[in-house]
């Protein structure tokens, strides 16, 4: 007697989310089964990944990093390597001087830089703001006039903010967004509901429902993420069925076990690259396997590990 | 599957004598269905109808036994697919691949990674030695793994060899692992003699199902379901839908924990290895074995593994007390948090990150966040008094500095009154904030 399959075929889906022009598309969401589940009925887009490239540009104390982007010194041609990683699927800028806290670098200037970005890059382009609230509203709306045309995403909004990004991007000048909000179920329905009830339909809105790295609180993040699955395909909730992106480099690469250099570590831990490799890697599978419809990561090992798993399951 | 009250209340003597504890023969058949009450609580069930009833009320997935002393470990056990539907019980094992040419250098190196993560001992608690086709050279091997001190897994199908290498190994319970369609007899024979658990694979799950159920009717449920190593795909394919048809399904073959061997499925490449297990960390893998477990591997995979099997109703908590961050002595500055182990992980790294040398002083706060903590009366201006004196903090160090959570700042004017000789100063609302705060911060 054979083992009896089961699949779990929902007749929910989530629903796609395209980022990009012309043949640099890519389109996040549209399974109707849950993460990484390809035996229970294809799955439409198989999670994608990203790379990403600070307008502080790479860091070049990780011997790896500074020989992948070796030649290239201006942050357009830093993404433009970047585009060139093994299994990358989209680039992810992320624009940390314009931080109040940190350098405050200027509305105008960002959007010249991100212009600039855009022209270079072959794959599809997700940009990060500061992740001050304040000096994102007007980042984006600017970004998204600079980047008209170009069908890109904006990370992120947040409930302070959303509505300014909202309209700005995505009413005027056909950007794409990504709602983000703290780990928790009920806030992220909530956010996606306020950005809805602009008028916005969901197929431009992706969401970072929040992360944190291997061993610090991510049983949160796998909770959550679990549960909005459920919610989105059991359960029909149009408000969940959107498409999830999770930043994994950030968190990853500042936990103690990624920075500690090999002198100040504990015995035996070896070289701090690998270590934040490791740390990348497991994260983002981890996001991956709970329901992160995309990630985005710094390590172009961690790129090509990510994207050959994730082709290996499909 | 499970049972019904009614299917249950036909086993019953329907004398109503309450010697159960429920008033009537249905009630009690009502909460064994629930599993509110043991089966045998009923004296006067026929030894037929307990057998048959406790199959069908047995939990739908198997818990084993390991090990056997230190390195005893429980396997299975699972009720939920998900970890928020209640809680996982029996968190994954890490093993280690080791062969009769590799084991030299893998013991030793299997060994290095040893250390402490919020109260518990992260080590490889696995190590698993395969034959290679010589059963001499199999023995040795199996001799030498012994020393590690860990519970083996005997990855062999070859009958002979595996008697052999039982003999060598029994005292230390181990897993016979090695079970295939054509040699599940004289296998299961030998570990029921020995008393292990038996390892089963197959080609396909259709023929791992086949044997796991030729086994059963065997009378051996002392079983662990080997995925296989095909490929990655099947590899998961089967461990998902082995797991989901035993708790979702109701299908008792499908109810016993597995063994994955990402070793084997990605060798030579450490960085795949660990990619895959943190994939079978969340996805039902009970034993993830590996080709070798640096630290690099290590730190994220068991950190991981930490917080996926933490109980939902009970918070992580580390041990209240003194951490010195950035080398601090007795003269650096105080900071207080408490003692929920996200808030003092985030909060220790930002304080790192710093670089500014501090004294973490960590409270009994039940284990909560700062404002639950607070709310609910475990964070004060005593609990935080209370905590500086029995530490005896004041002798252990000489800083009068002490920051307190933004977020807690109505608890300053108390602690100035109740701690003389202290200054107050009031930290950052958010962790992230830190590293601005002390780099600009003059006492």
């Amino acid at each position: 007697m054979p083992f009896k399959r089961v699949p779990q075929k929902f007749n929910a889906s989530i629903k796609e989310v395209v980022i990009g022009t012309g043949d640099k598309t890519l389109t996040l969401g549209g399974e109707n089964v849950l993460p990484l589940y390809s035996f229970d009925g294809g799955i439409k887009n198989p999670p994608k990944v990203g790379i990403e490239v600070s307008d502080l540009g790479p860091n070049r104390d990780i011997p790896g990093i500074a020989e992948f982007y070796k030649g290239v010194e201006s942050i357009p041609d830093v993404a433009k390597r970047a585009c060139e990683a093994k299994g990358a699927n989209f680039v992810s800028l992320v624009l940390e001087s314009a931080d109040p806290n940190k350098q405050n670098k200027s509305v105008d200037e960002c959007a010249k830089l991100c212009k600039e970005v855009a022209e270079k890059v072959t794959l599809p382009l997700v940009i990060q703001g500061s992740k001050n609230v304040d000096k994102d509203k007007e980042l984006f709306p600017k970004i998204a006039e600079a980047l008209e045309g170009k069908n890109v995403l904006l990370l992120s909004a947040k409930e302070e903010n959303y509505k300014a990004i909202a309209v700005a991007a995505v009413q005027a000048y056909n950007q794409k967004i990504g709602g983000e909000s703290a780990v928790d179920i009920n806030l992220a329905k909530q956010l996606n509901v306020v950005i809805s009830q602009l008028g916005i339909s969901t197929d431009n809105v992706v969401m970072n429902n929040g992360s944190a790295a291997a061993g610090y609180g991510f049983e949160y993040i796998a909770s959550t993420l679990d549960r909005v699955k459920a919610a989105a395909l059991a359960q029909n909730d149009a408000m969940l069925q959107i498409p999830i992106i999770t930043p994994v480099g950030e968190q990853a690469w500042s936990v103690g076990e990624a920075l500690k250099s090999e002198a100040d570590a504990p015995k035996n831990w070896g070289p701090a690259e690998q270590r934040g490799i490791d740390m990348e890697v497991v994260t983002a599978v981890a996001d991956i396997a709970s329901g992160s419809n995309a990630v985005i990561l710094r390590h172009p090992v961690s790129v090509a590990t990510i994207s050959q798993l994730v082709s290996e399951l499909m | 599957m499970a049972l019904k009250g009614l299917d249950i209340f036909k086993f019953t003597p329907k004398t109503n004598c309450k010697e159960c504890g429920s008033p009537t023969c249905m009630a009690f058949a009502m909460k064994v269905a629930q599993g509110a009450i043991a089966l045998d609580k009923c004296t006067h069930m026929s030894p037929d109808a307990l057998a048959k009833l406790g199959e069908a009320t047995a939990p739908p997935m198997k818990t084993l036994k390991i090990g056997v002393g230190d390195a005893e470990h429980t396997l299975g056990g699972e009720t939920v697919l998900f970890r928020h539907e209640k809680t996982f019980v029996s968190q994954s094992l890490y093993g280690v691949n080791v062969c009769s040419d590799c084991i030299d250098t893998a013991l030793p190196e299997l060994q290095t990674v040893d250390y402490v993560r919020i109260g518990e001992r992260m080590y490889v608690e696995l190590v698993n030695v395969e034959y290679g086709g010589d059963k001499g050279k199999y023995l040795d091997t199996v001799k030498k793994a012994l020393a590690a001190k860990r519970t083996l897994i005997l990855s062999v199908s070859d009958v002979d060899a595996a008697k052999g290498a039982l003999e060598i190994a029994k005292d230390g319970k181990p897993i016979l692992n090695g079970a295939n369609e054509s040699n599940f007899k004289e296998m299961s024979a030998l570990a029921t003699e020995f008393g292990l658990v038996l390892g089963v694979t197959g080609k396909t799950l259709d023929s791992i199902y086949d044997t796991v159920k030729a086994l059963e009717d065997l009378g051996n449920k002392n079983l662990i379901i080997d995925v296989g190593v095909a490929s990655i795909k099947e590899a998961f394919s089967n461990t998902v839908q082995i797991r989901r048809a035993a708790l979702k399904d109701g299908d008792r073959t499908c109810g016993y924990p597995s063994i994955v061997n990402v070793g084997k499925l990605a060798p030579k490449d450490s960085v795949l290895q660990a990619a895959l297990a943190s994939l079978f960390t969340l996805k039902y893998g009970s034993i993830i074995l590996l080709s070798g477990m640096s630290y690099a591997q290590a730190l994220p995979l068991y950190g991981l593994r930490q917080n996926i099997f933490t109980d939902p109703q009970k918070p992580m908590k580390v041990e209240p007390g003194i951490y010195p961050i950035n080398n601090a002595d007795e003269n650096a500055i105080c900071a207080t948090t408490v003692d929920f182990a996200l808030t003092y992980f985030v909060v220790s790294g930002e304080l790192e990150r710093s670089g500014v040398p501090v004294n973490l002083l960590i409270s009994d706060a039940g284990g909560y966040s700062v404002l639950t903590a607070w709310a609910a009366g475990k964070l004060s201006a005593s609990s935080i008094t209370k905590f500086i004196k029995e530490q005896q903090i004041e002798s252990k160090l000489k800083s009068r500095n002490l920051l307190l959570p933004g977020k807690v700042a109505v608890l300053k004017g108390e602690l100035e009154e109740s701690l003389p000789g202290w200054k107050i100063i009031m930290a950052p609302n958010e962790a992230v904030e830190l590293v601005k705060f002390l780099k600009e911060l003059k006492v």
